[in-house]
This record gives structure tokens, C-alpha cells and sequence, in this order.
């Protein structure tokens, strides 16, 4: 017997296999299929201190090997998901994390306070990467001071885990990664959709109504495996791997590149099953090479 | 909460109907959920790397004692067009059954249902599934020309059937909003349902609105996911943005801002 467990600070995840923030839900939507406490955790939709709409339709298009979307945090805000749909989620038997945003950092501290109350949630993910709110966002995950100021002023009112969730659309990943570890970030996830754009040539239009919006899917996996093993080397404290992961085999590069957990995203689309495949797969190939724990990949990358 | 599967179905038949339409019958081994009128499939398209996303097609019959299920394929891009060059005995993974079904009619409701192109998939398999006698179900269907028209004469069992063409090369010449089924007594319907090109929805909900019979139509916004996770599919309601997959396909006129 193979031991998946793995820790991310003081969260223990009962396998590495998580899911990616705006693509499943909140969690109920991926129980219609399977017990969502197959998986090691669910990083819920992101969330505002107020409803947001989101942005105009069309909101996504299909490129080669992804897509492009541009929902912009469309959420009914924390206190309807308090009211809402915690209740109907808290007893599930994963680690539950909330994706948090704000277009201020006033917004981000409120918001952080409210789920600092919610026993069965120990953990946040602070967006600082949506690429596709025009205030707030991106805006401060791209710059040093920006990510520096958002995650110490969160930090100062949440006492557990945190994790920031960074973006590819930077000169140098790793200077981000530093400096949310010194304002206390307990981990780091990336990476967050890269700025993509798709044009319609016969129409000679956008294809999304925001023009721009984020690349996912496995078109990016390259360029994030190399950001997460650039980051992993850079910092002390775990990080968490994204970006187009389809299988197992995808899911133990990102580990073997210093991932302590890995993110399934844009591949639940195509298949909800996927994140089960990937955890049977991980287990298929600790078996292979004679691994007791999982821990055993993580950083494994020889060189 | 209704619980939603990842199926490899095998393709029984796959038919040709005309130039675009191509019917496809597909076998589970497992035993079928409940599948009502107006709920879809996300359907993967194998074998081209240019496609990375399911495609969403209407339920058009189920089968519960075979097994089977078929859906009309209209050709519109490259995922329908690769779908349609599937053959018998070929594999095909579905997500399914998803989103919510029309309103069914009451006992002794007249209905009108109107389909356009391939969306008279879910409008056949609703009269049908309606219960009510011939009678009490009057069927419009609407395509540019004869050769557009998909063959349902079948359906003459289950319900009148009414057809417009464009070019006047088969029933009434003109759209469906034009022929006499439409234009003579709307209020003597107690349900209108609709689904095909959205110009064509939206010409009948204002007449139904206008005539304030209880009308319902099909969307089928661009999606990824087909189960409410992506919140791509979005339409603009009365209760804000939602997802076409989830709180639909089928949405009553008055909650859209149409």
C-alpha cells in the first residue's frame, strides 16, 4: 500500500491530486459525478466580497490544445456562499480551499476575515492573478510591491494556511515567489491563465467580448512546468503546480519539478474523471519504482 | 442534485439524413438514467488534435430497452464535422445527461412546438414524451428549403406536423413566424416550445409574448464544461448571468432578456 499523503504547510491533503479554481465549482457540481473526498482537495471559484457578474458573453474559445476564457470572477459573493453553499459542502471529506479576491486590498481583508471564520475551510488561495478583472487582480500579482502589499495586509488577518496564487504574465516568477514569502505566504501556487487573445478572421472580430482573456489547457504545460521548477528552487515553501495537466504522467513531471500538490484545470472539462485517473496513475507509478510515499517524487526531478 | 456520467457509448448507426443532418445512434452497456426532452450531451471528438473541447448535441430518442440513445448532428464546424465521419462500432465518451428539460405539458394542453434546422430533436422527442392524443400537438418545422428538411414523418403518430420552408419548396413558403399554424391563433395554445437559430427563437417569444402564452425555448450558448463549472454558456436572465448548461437549455421567455 502506496502513501499518497502529502502536506502543504499545516494542511495535510490525503493525495496530491487537487482541482483548479474556476473549474470545479464549488465542489457540489463534481459530487454529481463522483464523492468529491476522492481527491485531495477542491480550490473553490473564485470569490468577492460583493456579487460580481462577471464579464459579457462570449466568455471562451477553443485554441489549439486549450482554451481561452474570460468569465471575470462571476460569483453571488461570500456571504451568499456562506448562507449558501458552505453548509451543503462543509462535510466533505477533502481539504476545501477558497479562492480569494478583491479589487482593493480593503476588499481582500474583508473578504479574507469572513472565511477566517469557517471551521471546516483551512485554507485560502489569494488570487492575485485574474487576468481578466479590469481592477484588482492581475494588476497586483505582476509587480513585487503589489504582491508584497496584498499578501502582508491579508496575512495580518488570516492565522491559516495561505497561499498565493501567482501569474505567468511577469518578467521573472521567481522575484514574485520571493516576495510573497517574505510577507508570510505559507505556499505558492502557480501557474494562473496566461494573457491570450483569439480573432476571428472571417468576422474580423474577437473572438471573446473581452478581447483578451487567459490561455489554459495543455498548451501552457511546457512553459508551467518550467515556472513551477524555476519557482520550486527559488523559495523554501511548497508549492502548488497548474497548468494544463491532463494525466498522471503530467501530474509527476510537476512533482518531480518541486510541486508538492498539482492542480487539475481546464482537462475536467474535457473529462470530469481525469483527477481519478491521475491519483490511480500516481499510485500505479510509485508501485513501478518502488516508492512507500509520495513524497519520494516531489523535487525527484535528477539532473 | 442529479447525478451526471462519463459513458463510452458504441455507435450503432450512423445515417445520413441530407446535405448537413446526420443521425447517430449510439449502445451503452450500462443501463440509461432517466433522460427527458430538451436535455443534452457533451460528446468528445476523437482522433483531431486541432479539437480539444466536447460538443454539445440535444437528445433526440432514447431507447431504454435497447439501450440506445440518437442525437441529430447538423454540421456547423470542425467538431460536428469529425463527429459526423464516425461509423458503427466505433467508440464515443459521454457526459451526460445534462442541463434541464422543457415543462411538460398538462393533461389536455395543446401545444405548438417548432423546430428549426436540427433542433427539431428535442421538439420530436418532447411530442412524444408529451402523453397527449395527435390531436392536441401541432408540430412546425422550419428549414431553408426541402432538401434542408430533416424526414420525421414518423412523428405524424405523435402530433401534426406543419412545415415552412424558405424557397417554398415544401410546405408554407416563408419562416415558421409566417405560417398560418403561427400566425392564425396564437392564444389557442397553452405551451409553445422552440428551438433552433436564435433569430428564429426570438422572432417566436416575442409573438408569444405578445399573445402571453407560456412559451419556452432551447439555447445553446458556445460551452466548455456542460456542467456548470466553466460558467462560459452564460445568458443574461432576471436573475443575472447563468449558465446555459445548468439553469438551462431550456429557459422560459420571461426570465430571458429577450
Amino acid at each position: 500500500m502506496v502513501n499518497l499523503k502529502v502536506k502543504l504547510h499545516n494542511l495535510e491533503f490525503k493525495n496530491p491530486v487537487t482541482l483548479a479554481s474556476g473549474t470545479c465549482g464549488f465542489a457540489r457540481e463534481i459530487a454529481e459525478f463522483y464523492d468529491p473526498g476522492l481527491l485531495g482537495g477542491h480550490f473553490l471559484k473564485g470569490t468577492t466580497l460583493k456579487n460580481r457578474d462577471g464579464n459579457a458573453y462570449p466568455r471562451m474559445a477553443e485554441t489549439p490544445s486549450g482554451m481561452l476564457n474570460a468569465v471575470g470572477l462571476q460569483n453571488k459573493g461570500i456571504d451568499y456562499f456562506i448562507d449558501n453553499i458552505y453548509p451543503e459542502i462543509k462535510d466533505y471529506d477533502t481539504q476545501l480551499i477558497i479562492n480569494v479576491n478583491g479589487s482593493t486590498v480593503e476588499d481582500y481583508i474583508a473578504l479574507t476575515e469572513k472565511v477566517n471564520e469557517l471551521d471546516n475551510i483551512q485554507a485560502i488561495e489569494l488570487n492575485i492573478s485574474c487576468p481578466n478583472v479590469k481592477e484588482g487582480g492581475m494588476a497586483f500579482g505582476v509587480t513585487c510591491p503589489g504582491a508584497e502589499m496584498v499578501t502582508r495586509e491579508v496575512r495580518k488577518v488570516y492565522n491559516k494556511t495561505m497561499i498565493v496564487k501567482l501569474s505567468p504574465n511577469v518578467t521573472d516568477i521567481t522575484e514574485i515567489a520571493k516576495a510573497v514569502e517574505g510577507q508570510g505566504a505559507d505556499s505558492v501556487s502557480l501557474v494562473n491563465t496566461f494573457l491570450a487573445m483569439a480573432i476571428d478572421a472571417e468576422s474580423r472580430t474577437p473572438k471573446l467580448s473581452t478581447i483578451t482573456g487567459g490561455l489554459s489547457g495543455p498548451a501552457i504545460k511546457p512553459i508551467a512546468l518550467r515556472m513551477v521548477w524555476q519557482v520550486a528552487n527559488a523559495v523554501k515553501i511548497p508549492v502548488v503546480g497548474i497548468g494544463g495537466i491532463m494525466n498522471a504522467a503530467d501530474a509527476i513531471e510537476f512533482m518531480l519539478a518541486g510541486a508538492s500538490v498539482i492542480q487539475v484545470g481546464t482537462a475536467i472539462f474535457t473529462d470530469p474523471m481525469i483527477p481519478l485517473k491521475i491519483v490511480e496513475g500516481i499510485e500505479d507509478y510509485m508501485k513501478r519504482h518502488n516508492m512507500q510515499s509520495v513524497n519520494e517524487i516531489i523535487g525527484g526531478l535528477q539532473l | 442534485m442529479s447525478k451526471k456520467f462519463v459513458t463510452d457509448f458504441t455507435v450503432v448507426e450512423n445515417k445520413k439524413l441530407n446535405s448537413t443532418n446526420f443521425l447517430i445512434k449510439i449502445k451503452s452497456d450500462l443501463i440509461l438514467p432517466e433522460i427527458k426532452p430538451g436535455q443534452f450531451v457533451n460528446v468528445e471528438i476523437k482522433d483531431a488534435s486541432e479539437i480539444f473541447l466536447r460538443r454539445p448535441f440535444s437528445i433526440f430518442e432514447v431507447d431504454y430497452k435497447a439501450n440506445t440513445l440518437s442525437m441529430i448532428i447538423k454540421i456547423l464546424g470542425r467538431g460536428s464535422k469529425k463527429l459526423t465521419q464516425i461509423e458503427a462500432g466505433d467508440s464515443i465518451s459521454l457526459v451526460y445527461p445534462l442541463g434541464k428539460s422543457f415543462t411538460y405539458p398538462k393533461k389536455n394542453d395543446r401545444i405548438l412546438l417548432i423546430g428549426g434546422g436540427s433542433g427539431v430533436a428535442p421538439m420530436l422527442f418532447l411530442a412524444k414524451e408529451s402523453g397527449l392524443p395527435i390531436e392536441n400537438v401541432d408540430i412546425l418545422l422550419g428549414a431553408r428549403t426541402s432538401e434542408d428538411h430533416v424526414d420525421v414523418h414518423e412523428y405524424s403518430n405523435y402530433a401534426n406536423l406543419h412545415y415552412a420552408s424558405e424557397d417554398g419548396s415544401i410546405g408554407e413558403k416563408g419562416f415558421v413566424t409566417q405560417h398560418s399554424v403561427f400566425t392564425t391563433n396564437l392564444k389557442a395554445y397553452n405551451k409553445i416550445y422552440a428551438c433552433g437559430p436564435d433569430g428564429m427563437m426570438r422572432a417566436i417569444a416575442k409573438e408569444a409574448k405578445t399573445a402571453e402564452v407560456f412559451c419556452e425555448v432551447s439555447l445553446e450558448n458556445l460551452m466548455a464544461c456542460g456542467f456548470g463549472v466553466c460558467l462560459c454558456c452564460i445568458e443574461p436572465t432576471n436573475q443575472g448571468n447563468q449558465c446555459v448548461c445548468t439553469d438551462g437549455p431550456v429557459f422560459n421567455i420571461n426570465e430571458l432578456k429577450w
